[in-house]
């Protein structure tokens, strides 16, 4: 019974330290970072491990911020983020860093209210209204005006965001700074910054979570995370004055708009767009990447996926509401991945 | 006969060794989080701790808001914990028969052996909504008055945090108190009742008089605690960098800005601030600690042969 | 008459915050039981994680991966604590105790009280930052600190309790120094030794703080200790502030398999102490 027992112990212990548990030779990519585009990701890295079966991916969604300052301390394989690296970031890093736009998505305002399913039509002014705390309850004369026909109740305002460095608070504020002098003034924009109100979640998940269990409340999540817990959000005007609902449609006129004639650092922003169809707060993602590579194995099977996430992998854009990248746009990323040296 | 002294020579260097290292790891620890924190001190000095301006995006960080969450969430925990503590405490140390004691003890055990991340979990699906529908209301019908209780109730807030905390530090207040009231001599009980006292008399007299200390010292303990715990807080109090007297307002704590913001801190100042803040919980809990020892340690040996 | 109200009150009060608590404890365990068991499934434990927001999947990767950080965490921290536990037991009863054994036991009970968030982040500093990896090393390097001090003590007191006639009469036999204290003193005392252990076990099978920074967390077996590694509390953390329904199911089921795991550790600790005194 002694030795039976010993012999178990020995090879639990013999298999956790030969490294090989629990099969062969694959190939552990890790990478941190958005929470945006996560849903798309852990899709994009389910399917394509059945595709190639010596990787894994693991995607740790623990904000933008957090993409940027792994991928700076050299802790993870790439990076991920919706908001472009600064300088002062880039410099920290002490080697070139690749920004590779995978996709473009919208940052949506969910709303919780009880017994109550229509589409809120919002402005900038009111958002920034809210966001800044001047605007407390739905029955807001400003919001009154812009949904003349809709019953708004006499309640405060729950404003949800975000606690953690994120891209998709970069978007939000990159837009409020856009549409408003005040914001710009009081708050600025950033993966994270001083907000004047509201309740912190973790992630788009942890924001999402707040507006779903807290009735009358309100707060900007990337569109899948709304669509997926089934959470109301609303129109948005964007600047030729049309209310616009977020859809692969907008966010692609939003980056016919913008991005008409993308610089080769693909480092451009999507908010507020001149376009008639335009959703004026959308952004692309970026996976960051060393420029220089330092193990090979890890390189080829990241470019790789890199590559194919860019071309088959767009197919999966579109269901979680995600824009896929344009034919000219897909050519320019290829080129930019075929940079990667090692 | 020289081979022997070897072999416990060396048995003896290797324990040496060992302790040795259990040694530099907790002087390394202090020393990195200095280290770290050096940058903060260097930019902030001492305002950082009466500065509440926490703005990544000009990169001012003072902990204030922190330091108030921290303190009144673990205060509210007390309030609502030591009454409860001390009742179980006495219970068990007057009351309960041996067959109840072993329950209970097995009942604090299990409280005690919850994880944090439990609590949380709890304190989310469980408690936030209760508190949201019926507690907070009820209590903003009454009291409403007051500042403490005005405000939306989000059920995600400081008294929500307050009462998760106070569940968890009832099993560390309540068996050291117990400890303590057990160490108080039998013939000072009976000299109290022999004197006409009535039961609660006698403990008011005999017992709670002279273990008072020591039952200061396990709620100092129970405040280090407090202070301490991460997640739980962290999932309940709604992360918020606020300083409001409202106990339905979000907040945060030393703890759960450093579990929050740290994996995606991106400058170098900012992570330099978060290990300030590491730093000062470690100075806060060790001198609780050591101060809750001292006190216990002092009301039990005072009347031990 | 006064005298009697208040007495009877005051006793009613004491008896009800023993009832109290009793209650507190069974709608705490109460709902982690009946939501864990309505949303534990076979697949709970055999699969992996399924993509963002897609229903199904399990933890199996987080169960073994606990596992093995614990393994990893005693591995490490059982041998230095029980060694510095005979280090200072041995002093103390020497002739001239030193002064480092009590700057030791001061410390070790220093960094008993130190929250375990801070333990992530030195982790993260000594270990994740130079070997530029988030790896089950770190973690366990975290999770065995936390080991540390309870370990330690334990193996001093329950050295000290043996009696000195067991040592003496070993030494007088012949039977070496170190063999009598490896073989005599640590054996009559490995019970006592055990439970604190396993106390320890027990604490750090649930931490989750510690483990953000330095586990970090695998939605895929973990191929090596050098790498990401899945862990139950993680696991049950990420799920619990995520908006996904089928998400937070899975958080009370891992939550009743942790507070299983966490209980049975408990017990087993209880029925050794019990079983020797």
């Amino acid at each position: 019974m002694k030795k039976i027992k010993k012999y178990i112990v020995a090879t639990i212990l013999s298999s956790i330290f030969t490294q090989q548990i629990f099969s062969q030779k694959v190939v552990l990519i890790n990478g941190a970072g958005a929470t945006f585009p996560y849903p798309l990701y852990s899709k994009w890295f389910y399917e394509y491990a059945k595709i190639d079966k010596t990787v894994n991916f693991n995607y740790q969604s623990i904000g933008s911020g957090g993409g940027i300052r792994q991928i700076i301390a050299k802790t993870v394989d790439f990076g991920a983020t919706d908001g472009i690296m600064t300088q002062e970031q880039e410099k920290l890093a002490g080697e070139e860093i690749l920004h590779i736009p995978m996709t473009a998505g919208a940052v949506v305002l969910a709303y919780n209210i009880p017994n109550f399913n229509q589409q809120l039509n919002l402005t900038a002014e009111i958002i920034s209204g809210i966001y800044l705390g001047k605007i407390t309850k739905w029955n807001d004369v400003k919001i009154k005006k812009e949904n003349p026909d809709i019953d708004l109740p006499d309640k405060k305002i729950v404003v949800a965001r975000r606690s953690d460095g994120s891209g998709t608070t970069y978007i939000f504020t990159d837009y409020l700074c856009e549409i408003s002098k005040e914001w710009k003034t009081k708050v600025g924009k950033g993966t994270s910054v001083n907000w004047p109100v509201g309740l912190g979640g973790k992630g788009n998940e942890g924001v999402a979570g707040i507006i779903k269990n807290t009735p009358y409340s309100i707060g900007y999540v990337e569109i899948s995370y709304a669509i997926q817990n089934k959470l109301f959000y609303a129109k948005v005007k964007n600047k030729s004055g049309k209310y616009i609902n977020p859809s692969v449609e907008s966010i692609t006129a939003a980056i016919e708009s913008k991005a008409k004639n993308m610089p080769k650092d693909f480092k451009v922003s999507l908010v507020d767009p001149e376009g008639e169809n335009a959703y004026p707060i959308s952004g692309f993602t970026w996976i960051l990447v060393y420029k220089k590579q330092k193990d090979k194995v890890v390189a080829e099977k990241l470019i790789q996926f890199l590559k194919w996430a860019v071309t088959d992998g767009q197919k999966y854009c579109a269901d979680l509401i995600y824009a896929p990248l344009s034919e000219n746009l897909r050519k320019m990323v290829l080129d930019a991945i075929n940079q990667i040296e090692y | 006969m020289g081979n022997k002294n070897f072999a416990d020579k060396l048995f003896f260097s290797v324990t040496k060794v060992a302790a040795f290292i259990s040694f530099a790891l907790i002087v390394l620890l202090f020393i990195m989080l200095i280290k770290e924190s050096g940058l903060s001190f260097s930019k902030f000095g001492l305002r950082f701790f009466i500065t509440k301006v926490w703005d990544p995006v000009v990169e001012q960080y003072g902990a204030l808001s922190f330091i108030y969450g921290s303190v009144i969430s673990s205060l509210l925990a007390l309030l609502i914990s030591v009454p409860i503590s001390l009742g179980i405490a006495l219970f068990l140390s007057e009351f309960a028969s041996k067959k109840l004691k072993e329950f209970l003890s097995i009942i604090m055990s299990l409280l005690a052996g919850i994880p944090s991340v439990i609590y949380g979990l709890w304190g989310i699906f469980v408690l936030a909504p209760i508190l949201r529908n019926y507690i907070e209301p009820f209590l903003q019908k009454i009291f409403g008055f007051l500042i403490f209780f005005q405000g939306e109730p989000y059920g995600l807030d400081m008294l929500a945090a307050g009462i998760i905390l106070s569940i968890m530090i009832t099993p560390t207040i309540s068996s050291i108190s117990k400890d303590v009231f057990e160490s108080v001599p039998r013939n000072l009980r009976e000299a109290g009742l022999a004197l006409g006292a009535t039961k609660w008399e006698m403990i008011k007299i005999a017992v709670l008089k002279t273990a008072k200390q020591g039952v200061i010292g396990a709620i100092i303990l129970g405040l280090g605690r407090a202070i301490g715990e991460t997640m739980a807080v962290t999932m309940v109090i709604g992360n918020v960098h606020e300083i409001s007297l409202s106990l339905f307002h979000p907040s945060a704590t030393l703890a759960s800005v450093i579990a929050n913001e740290f994996a995606e801190a991106t400058t170098d100042l900012y992570v330099s601030a978060l290990f300030k803040i590491g730093l000062t919980l470690f100075f806060v809990t060790v001198i609780l600690n050591i101060f809750a020892k001292f006190l216990i340690y002092s009301t039990t040996k005072k009347y031990k042969v | 008459m006064k005298r009697k109200i208040i007495d009877k009150i005051m006793q009613f009060l004491i008896y009800t915050s023993g009832v109290l608590v009793c209650f507190v404890l069974l709608i705490i365990l109460g709902y982690i039981v009946l939501k864990g068991i309505s949303s534990l499934s076979l697949d709970f434990f055999i699969r992996l994680p399924k993509p963002v927001g897609e229903v199904g999947g399990g933890m199996v990767n987080a169960i073994v991966g606990s596992f093995i950080l614990v393994l990893l965490s005693t591995l490490w921290s059982v041998p230095i604590g029980v060694l510095s536990g005979v280090y200072l037991a041995e002093s103390s009863s020497s002739a001239k105790p030193s002064n480092f054994s009590s700057v030791l036991r001061f410390l070790l009970d220093v960094l008993s009280g130190v929250p375990s968030i801070v333990i992530g982040i030195f982790a993260y500093s000594l270990i994740v930052l130079p070997m530029k990896k988030f790896s089950a090393i770190a973690g366990s390097f975290a999770l065995g600190i936390i080991m540390l001090p309870t370990i330690t003590r334990t193996a001093e007191e329950m050295i000290k309790m043996v009696p000195r006639s067991i040592k003496e009469a070993s030494l007088a036999l012949g039977i070496n120094y170190w063999k009598t204290v490896f073989f005599v003193i640590l054996n009559t005392a490995k019970p006592g030794i055990l439970t604190g252990i396993l106390i320890a076990v027990a604490r750090i099978f649930g931490e989750t703080a510690p483990l953000l920074f330095t586990a970090f967390g695998n939605r895929f077996w973990h191929r090596s200790l050098f790498e990401p590694i899945a862990a139950l509390p993680l696991q049950i953390f990420a799920y619990a502030i995520s908006p996904y329904d089928d998400w937070h199911k899975q958080a009370w089921a891992g939550a009743l398999i942790l507070i299983l795991i966490v209980y049975i550790i408990i017990f087993m600790s209880r029925k050794i102490l019990l079983k020797y005194r």
